[in-house]
């Protein structure tokens, strides 16, 4: 089936309103980042990723490795308009007996690649399945969605030099550019700017977009897989919190759940389709 | 004489004949943990990072997402402290397939000093569930240890040094995951043992049996799963348990065996070991030596403790 961009725009507002009910219902949980990232997630599994519902462990699956594993609930959501796992697990997010656990676990939960949640891991994984479809001659991708602060990790630079050493041209990496992250503005913490020179120089195929515009992601993701020699990173500048208005750029929705009042507020505006 | 680190190198050459799923990955010391043979004959499936343990861990831990069997080197060192997130949270945690095989571990590093002598890697990595901890003394052993990583269902972590050895197993013999191989049956001491020290606990056991005193030695090749088992068994027999490692005396072979013998069969042991204390440059033998580590100081220390009884 072929989804236009309205298509995406609708299903990422469902997502916008799984997010929320779980993050709610948890009373615990990513909700700014998740936020910032599910239009990349809904473009990756609605117009690009190659997978098998029925099979998540298809050997040639397209891999999605979020590697930012705190933005479960986004993920999740995802599965979960896909069909990877039923909607009625997400209003048990995070609690005792779900497998919807905090952060991703790739042993319980159908169509999660790598189980993640300590940062800077997850480029590192991605190549190491670009290296195996390499040796095994299986041209799948491999998406893999970084932080910002999380690329103040060092392996996230040494797992740059990799991909790009070994020429690894089925890694698509997305920087999920909010510029925020816990204790204020990720250039007040610690500037990572300017980072699409960084990633020029450490050879990377550097693609910078509007992260919530679907028709600049999905052209990103269409130009990076014709890449031939380099690994591509796709630099999305997002809006955390983007979608309910009073959590747009406002850092203390990083991990802060919201009481009722706010999840009232935030439900209307997502469902009468408010800020988007 | 081999080293272990040179066993682990042509076991593993051998190893990726037989089978197409091993892949290989060092950090840089390729010459160093012999992966460099495996590397000459697979270089397709062999993987250097550069000096990047935690990168080479992750990357591990992706290939063995894709049902590859890596198996990843470096120093024992910078295996278990450097890369301990990876390893904890990219492959013991999922339960992934990979191999740490870290050589270069205790004391016997020798005159690369301190920052180089892992004296606790066996206490981090018994402390990770999911985790099987080996380390075998010898050539034979070695064999078995790599072909039996190969074949576990999950991390593997095998403990690997740098100085040449003598075979104390012979080429039949059959080793079994999580049960001790036993040396001598004597009844005065028992030394809990493995890796490097087996050798010298070898040569204390011939020592002592000059001065009439009887001893065995119990080869604790797998630290995790642990043969409590052979422990308590021991316990009942001997006189007395001494532990030698090349490992800080805090977390390692004696804290593992006070823990089984305090809950199963309480029994004062004595534990011979580094002394919570960083290592040094020198020589290895005059290391062990220095450590009190070698044959004549573990031998000493068992006829103190025979004569106290007395």
């Amino acid at each position: 089936m072929e989804y236009s961009y309205n298509d995406l725009k609708k299903i990422a507002s469902k997502c916008r309103r799984n997010i929320l009910e779980q993050v709610y219902s948890a009373s615990s949980g990513h909700i700014g980042g998740s936020l910032s990232c599910i239009d990349i997630l809904v473009t990756i599994y609605f117009k690009h990723a190659n997978v098998d519902i029925n099979n998540s462990k298809w050997e040639d699956r397209d891999r999605v490795i979020l590697s930012k594993g705190h933005c479960s609930p986004a993920l999740y959501s995802v599965l979960a308009e896909k069909g990877f796992i039923d909607k009625d697990l997400l209003k048990t997010f995070r609690k005792k007996d779900s497998i919807l656990q905090g952060h991703p676990d790739m042993k319980h939960i159908p169509g999660v690649d790598m189980s993640s949640g300590s940062l800077g891991q997850g480029l590192s994984v991605a190549n190491g399945i670009a290296l195996a479809g390499r040796m095994d001659k299986r041209d799948y991708k491999v998406f893999c969605i970084l932080g910002d602060g999380e690329v103040q990790e060092g392996q996230i630079w040494e797992a740059a030099m990799t991909a790009a050493h070994y020429k690894l041209n089925n890694v698509i990496a997305f920087l999920d550019y909010n510029n925020l992250q816990i204790d204020g503005k990720v250039e007040d913490v610690m500037n990572i700017a300017n980072v699409a020179d960084k990633f020029k120089a450490f050879n990377f195929n550097v693609i910078e977009i509007d992260g919530h515009d679907f028709e600049q992601i999905d052209n990103a993701i269409i130009k990076a897989k014709q890449e031939k020699e380099k690994p591509s990173i796709i630099i999305a500048k997002t809006i955390k919190g983007k979608g309910i208005s009073f959590m747009e750029n406002v850092a203390k929705w990083h991990g802060e759940a919201p009481k009722e009042e706010d999840y009232r507020i935030a439900k209307n505006e997502l469902e009468t389709g408010g800020v988007i | 004489m081999i080293a272990t680190r040179e066993s682990y190198g042509k076991a593993l050459a051998e190893l990726g004949e037989k089978n197409n799923n091993i892949v290989v990955l060092d950090a840089d010391l390729s010459s160093a943990t012999k992966t460099k043979e495996f590397a000459s004959k697979f270089s397709d499936r062999f993987i250097n990072l550069g000096i990047a343990e935690q990168d080479m861990l992750a990357t591990a831990a992706g290939l063995a997402t894709c049902g590859k069997i890596p198996f990843a080197s470096t120093f024992a060192v910078f295996a278990s402290g450097r890369a301990y997130d990876q390893i904890r949270n990219s492959i013991c945690y999922p339960n992934l397939n990979v191999k740490i095989a870290a050589t270069h571990a205790g004391i016997t590093v020798g005159e690369d000093g301190a920052t180089h002598q892992a004296l606790e890697d066996i206490n981090i990595m018994k402390s990770l569930p999911n985790m099987t901890v080996l380390c075998p003394c010898d050539d034979i052993s070695t064999k078995w240890a790599i072909k039996e990583a190969a074949e576990i269902n999950g991390p593997v972590y095998i403990r690997l040094t740098r100085p040449k050895v003598e075979n104390i197993y012979d080429e039949n013999e059959i080793f079994q995951l999580g049960k001790v191989k036993v040396i001598g049956d004597g009844k005065d001491i028992a030394f809990i043992t493995n890796g490097i020290t087996m050798h010298e606990c070898i040569k204390a056991k011939e020592i002592l049996k000059e001065n009439g005193i009887n001893v065995r030695i119990i080869d604790l090749h797998t630290v995790k799963p642990v043969d409590k088992q052979a422990i308590v068994e021991t316990a009942k027999i001997v006189k007395h348990i001494i532990t030698v490692e090349d490992h800080n005396v805090i977390g390692g072979i004696g804290s593992i065996v006070a823990d089984v013998l305090s809950e199963e069969y309480p029994t004062k042991i004595y534990k011979i070991g580094i002394n919570d204390e960083f290592g040094k440059s020198g020589k290895w033998n005059e290391l062990l030596t220095h450590y009190g580590l070698d044959g004549s100081s573990i031998a000493n220390k068992a006829i103190e403790i025979i004569n106290k009884d007395k």
